[in-house]
């Protein structure tokens, strides 16, 4: 970046716009040539019939009733609806680390603040939901809002870090209770609730370990290094759905008698370990990616192995992985919903029992476009990110 | 240095809170051939049930579980705690329920479990059954279908992992008739591919067909053929490894069907607490020691009757006349009344 | 003096160290893991043998199999059936998902905002939700919802959708179809090298000697020839018909409902993540070369087929081959709307014989292979495309 100041002194002007006016664009972008004149013909006619049919059905044949009434079992599954101020405050608390992060950083997290705005605003108004909700949402609203403009003026930055380490553990405790409040186990997560809480405790537990296998992989220890490819190529090759059944038939068996895990926790498990080899595939491409010089220096100026890779190399490594991270984040995110399969009852599992409620015979449809509608919001916002952060990183650029 | 300390506070939280998460469950304590004292020092049973099979264990629209199969769960709880609600349940899919059993993930599973052979050889041990059923099958009224032989080439929808499966094929063997199976994975799809017509029937237990049949959009459009292709006796299913527990669920639900020989209700219990017959009153545990012979209480059986019932109670609640599904005592009667249900006796 | 440092800071000595830890901790949860299983194993009386394969199945697999099966044959046959069916899906959905995901990678750096859009909308909403809601969408809310197969909807007789299958008029084989089939291949490659030849003469020569139509020439004339020795066509059409019980079709070609709705499920799912792969593909071949072939005045057409592609793919050749192991892997998610592909199949035998630690592994295995067989063949692909380094 230095470089370009020092070669560039004059501002850089933007090349003159050409003026473009709407029929200009038309014909530009639309028909230019007679081939895409009739295929612009075409493809609108196609677009207009599908948008139609969807609109039409969404707005006027589709029975939304199976969502609105099932809305909390949807999202929470079987936490105990007196107990879910737990989770509204970790929502909360997620607002106004947004929030002040939005403030402070200002950059692509505004974004994400947008988006977790926009949806606490738009739950808090949905015809249907308790008052409860509306209260909660419009506090983490609220939050959010003030939190952004407190960051702006007082960038406490070293207490916002801190805040999102802790924000997980902290989250899972309010969660639980672990006897300190009433405990709510496992077993009475579900919904969407359990879908987030399984992708982030697969993402942030595979974490630690998919670095580790990452350097390993580089290790020069041959023991260490073929029993990590080993590891990785060995996860990579087989579906998902193969760990989960390992996880939930064969891991009580490995374990022997007196250790018991609910199928909730086997189920994280296996999402850890399936998740640790991509992880670690993503480190490793950014591992690589760091030029020999930063080796050579760190020896040079007499730092040991251990010292070398946590403060020169990881840092570096990590920074410019984050977009590929995101993305991972984003798959495992929507593999979850594979613990259906093995009899979790997630945000998918509910939506196929409410489905078969004879009350609500034949809307399969629309709980299912619901429950894909809400995994798209998430994962395109996500995304969206990613690009972003990809962006302002400059990675992948040449 | 400030990013490796977050590095080392983020570990550690992580830490604790797996540590925190796997804590809940951890009973470090060697349960091998020991399942009694470990749900005594947990004060709790874990059982297995089903979740969506109406009648026999399903969820109520408050979240909590009831149903005939779940009366015995509560009945097993009674016994060893004086407390029916001492329970928790683990819902089970149909595949995942015998391998729950084998690792002590649940210590009693109660969940329309056909009793078989290879199956008592997996290191499971069966209680006596607490329903005597039979498979049959369900066709829409319009088909036209009468008799198994209607059903050349028919598509006929299975839940997998079970019996059921096995019986259909087996049958249909026998009779040399092609038809088309339909395999899923729970019964949940099974019904659904049935009611929108992808399939021609659908095979289940008859209780789970009767029970079943209330749920449907219009239950009169369907109906269920004469015709039963299997044995199939219900029973719970308990670890091997352990005898004394064993005993335990076996002799509750020897309790409810003796209660019922006696007549011996919820209701007039009390009326019974100054019997003259030896027979109850070793029975109620007024005498002897009965229940501290298999580690019980010696009043275990009026708890049991006192919380959850006699058999004929159970039964009644849950699929007798007063409710939907109005189903026949038939073999699931006591001896006397020509039935299957008979008791040891209790001395 | 030699005594300051340690052994076991020796350079080394270290290394053999620290592998000699990592191997005893390695090995003692190895032992710890596999001595647990062996003692349930034991408690439950369950042994370690495939012995099992070799017994009868007793269970039925639904409608699709590509080989005979019935409930008499052997657990491993079984096996078998799915394995196949997992091919059959998998080698389908890459064939279908690789078409359109170019077309929709090319639409999405079309000139036509439309088309653009259209597709970037298309691969939005594909890769952002789950591929297992998508395949149930499908299943449930597509294929179950069709009309009973009493009023299906059916285009002239031929083609008919309905709840238990959309049936499609196929080719069915007669005695003579492998004449036609070696003529036909003996054509395609006549073509190929007639296509060489001219293209060489033409490069040579500098005239235009009209390599297309010499290439249609080849090929009609290998469609012509055989036509000529068997009097017949290759094939008779068989088309499909309601059975006369009214519950299934006779003739043509059945795609049965769970089998369409993973197929679809999954070639929707890929091509959108092919389509990215196409874009940034062609995005990658540097912009030098699109300047180069524009001035030479190549027409747009022609300039993707003989500048960009060839260079774009291979770039294109190592994510694509991740994106066709990631659709074989996720076909295994068919056991949820009961398509018996490996993992179907095997679960059922997992839950009908016990047998978990067995099932399980054999699944694995399949698995590996398929991942390791598809890797090899990518890799020697792309050695064989690979630039040759001047």
């Amino acid at each position: 970046m230095n470089r370009e100041q020092v070669e560039t002194n004059l501002p850089i002007l933007p090349p003159p716009k050409e003026k473009v006016t709407f029929f200009q664009w038309l014909k530009d972008n639309l028909f230019s040539s007679w081939y895409n004149t009739l295929f612009t013909i075409a493809l609108s006619i196609l677009l207009f019939s599908i948008i139609k049919g969807t609109l039409t059905w969404i707005f006027i044949d589709a029975d939304w009733s199976i969502v609105t009434s099932n809305f909390k079992i949807l999202m929470s599954g079987q936490y105990p609806a007196v107990q879910l101020w737990r989770v509204w405050l970790c929502i909360v608390l997620l607002a106004s680390l947004l929030g002040f992060s939005s403030g402070i950083w200002n950059g692509t997290i505004t974004h994400l603040s947008i988006f977790l705005g926009s949806l606490l605003f738009i739950s808090g108004i949905l015809p249907f939901v308790s008052l409860e909700t509306r209260i909660w949402t419009f506090i983490g609203l609220a939050i959010l809002i003030v939190g952004h403009f407190i960051g702006k003026k007082i960038p406490i930055k070293k207490t916002i870090l801190i805040g999102w380490f802790l924000l997980f553990p902290i989250a899972i405790f309010f969660i639980n209770g672990f006897g300190v409040l009433p405990k709510v186990g496992t077993n009475l997560w579900g919904g969407f609730l359990l879908t987030i809480l399984l992708a982030t405790v697969a993402i942030v537990c595979s974490f630690p370990i998919g670095v580790l296998l990452a350097l390993g992989r580089r290790s020069k220890l041959p023991t260490i290094k073929y029993f990590c490819i080993f590891y990785i190529e060995f996860i990579r090759g087989i579906p998902l759905i193969t760990i989960l059944f390992v996880s939930s038939i064969m891991l009580p068996l490995f374990l022997g008698q007196g250790v018991e895990l609910n199928n909730i926790l086997r189920a994280m498990i296996g999402l850890t370990l399936f998740n640790a080899a991509y992880l670690a595939e993503n480190v490793r491409g950014g591992l690589q990616a760091i030029p020999r010089g930063q080796y050579e220096a760190s020896h040079a100026l007499g730092l040991s192995s251990p010292l070398m890779t946590c403060f020169i190399i990881l840092p570096q490594a990590l920074r410019s992985v984050i977009p590929a991270m995101v993305g991972q984040f984003i798959a495992i995110f929507k593999d979850t919903t594979l613990v259906t399969i093995i009899g979790i009852i997630d945000i998918l599992g509910m939506a196929k029992n409410v489905a078969q409620n004879p009350q609500f015979l034949g809307q399969q449809m629309e709980v299912f476009l619901f429950v894909a509608v809400v995994f798209f919001l998430f994962c395109y916002a996500l995304s969206y990110t990613s690009r972003r952060i990809e962006k302002s990183l400059g990675v992948g650029e040449r | 240095m400030k990013k490796l300390s977050l590095l080392f506070l983020l570990t550690l939280f992580l830490t604790t809170a797996i540590i925190g998460c796997s804590n809940e469950e951890a009973s470090s304590e060697e349960a091998d051939g020991n399942v009694f004292e470990l749900v005594k020092s947990r004060g709790n049973i874990v059982a297995g049930v089903n979740s969506d099979l109406p009648g026999f264990g399903y969820v109520t629209s408050d979240g909590s579980y009831a149903g005939f199969d779940v009366d015995f769960a509560k009945a097993i709880a009674a016994a060893v705690f004086g407390d029916a609600e001492a329970v928790e349940y683990r819902p089970l899919s149909a595949q995942e329920r015998l391998t729950a059993v084998q690792t002590g993930e649940v210590d009693v599973l109660i969940r329309n479990t056909t009793n078989t052979l290879s199956r008592d050889a997996m290191g499971l041990n069966f209680a006596p059954t607490i329903f005597y059923d039979g498979q049959g099958i369900m066709v829409t009224k319009a088909s036209g279908i009468k008799t198994l032989q209607d059903l050349e080439g028919a598509r006929i929808a299975v839940d997998t992992g079970t019996t059921t499966e096995l019986n259909l094929a087996d049958t249909f063997r026998l009779l040399g008739i092609e038809y088309e199976p339909v395999v899923f994975d729970g019964q949940d799809q099974v019904i659904s591919s049935y009611e929108q017509g992808s399939a021609d029937a659908w095979t289940t237990d008859r209780s789970g067909l009767v029970a079943r049949l209330e749920t449907l959009a219009n239950p009169d459009d369907h109906f269920i053929l004469p015709n039963v292709i299997s044995k199939e006796p219900l029973a719970p299913v308990v670890n091997s490894s352990d005898s004394k527990w064993y005993d335990i669920v076996k002799w509750v639900v020897y309790a409810t069907i003796q209660a019922e020989e006696f007549g011996i209700t919820s209701e007039n219990i009390d009326s019974f607490m100054d019997s003259e017959n030896p027979e109850i009153r070793r029975f109620l545990g007024l005498e002897g020691e009965l229940g501290s012979e298999i580690g019980l209480d010696n009043d275990f059986v009026i708890n049991i009757i006192k919380e959850v019932g006699n058999y004929g109670e159970i039964y009644d609640r849950h699929l007798g006349p007063s409710t939907i599904f109005n189903l026949e005592r038939g073999v699931n009667s006591l001896w006397t009344d020509g039935g299957l249900l008979y008791s040891p006796p209790f001395r | 003096m030699n005594t300051t440092t340690p052994f076991w800071r020796d350079k080394r000595i270290k290394p053999i160290l620290l592998q000699l830890l990592f191997v005893i901790i390695i090995g003692i949860a190895m032992f710890y893991f596999i001595n647990n299983a062996l003692t349930g194993l034991k408690r439950m009386g369950l042994s370690l043998s495939y012995s099992f394969l070799n017994s009868t199945a007793s269970f039925d697999i639904s409608g699709d199999k590509l080989i005979e099966y019935s409930a008499t044959d052997k657990y491993s046959r079984a096996i078998l059936v799915g394995f196949l069916n997992t091919l059959r899906v998998a080698i389908l959905g890459i064939i279908f998902a690789t078409i359109i995901g170019v077309i929709l990678g090319i639409a999405r750096l079309s000139n036509n905002w439309l088309a653009r859009n259209t597709s970037k909308v298309f691969v939005e909403i594909f890769r952002n939700t789950p591929l297992l809601v998508q395949m149930i969408i499908w299943y449930s809310a597509v294929f179950l919802t069709l009309p009973l197969i009493g009023d299906n909807y059916n285009f002239a007789n031929a083609i008919f959708l309905s709840n238990r299958g959309i049936a499609i008029p196929w080719f069915k084989p007669i005695d003579i179809t492998w004449i036609w089939l070696s003529f036909i291949v003996l054509g395609i490659i006549g073509a190929v090298f007639t296509w060489k030849w001219k293209i060489k003469q033409q490069v040579e020569t500098g005239k235009r000697k009209y390599p297309s139509i010499w290439v249609f020439g080849t090929l009609l004339l290998s469609i012509i020839f055989p036509f000529v020795v068997t009097q017949s066509g290759p094939f008779t059409l068989s088309i499909p018909e309601i059975n006369p019980n009214g519950r299934s079709f006779v003739g043509g070609f059945v795609i049965s409902p769970s089998f369409g709705a993973v197929l679809l499920a999954l070639v929707m799912y890929t091509s959108a993540f092919i389509a990215e792969i196409v874009r940034s593909g062609i995005m990658g071949v540097n912009k030098g070369q699109v300047e180069a072939a524009q001035s030479l005045g190549l027409k747009s057409s022609t300039m993707l087929r003989l500048v960009i592609f060839p260079q774009a793919y291979r770039i294109m050749i190592p994510p694509m081959t991740s994106q066709y192991l990631n659709l074989t892997k996720n076909s295994s998610l068919a056991v949820a709307v009961g398509y018996p592909e490996l993992v179907s199949v095997g679960n059922t035998i997992l839950n009908q014989s016990g047998r978990a630690i067995q099932m399980i592994t054999i699944m694995i295995i399949c698995y590996l292979t398929f991942s390791l067989i598809t890797s090899l063949l990518m890799n020697i692909f792309n050695k064989y495309t690979q630039l040759v380094e001047r």
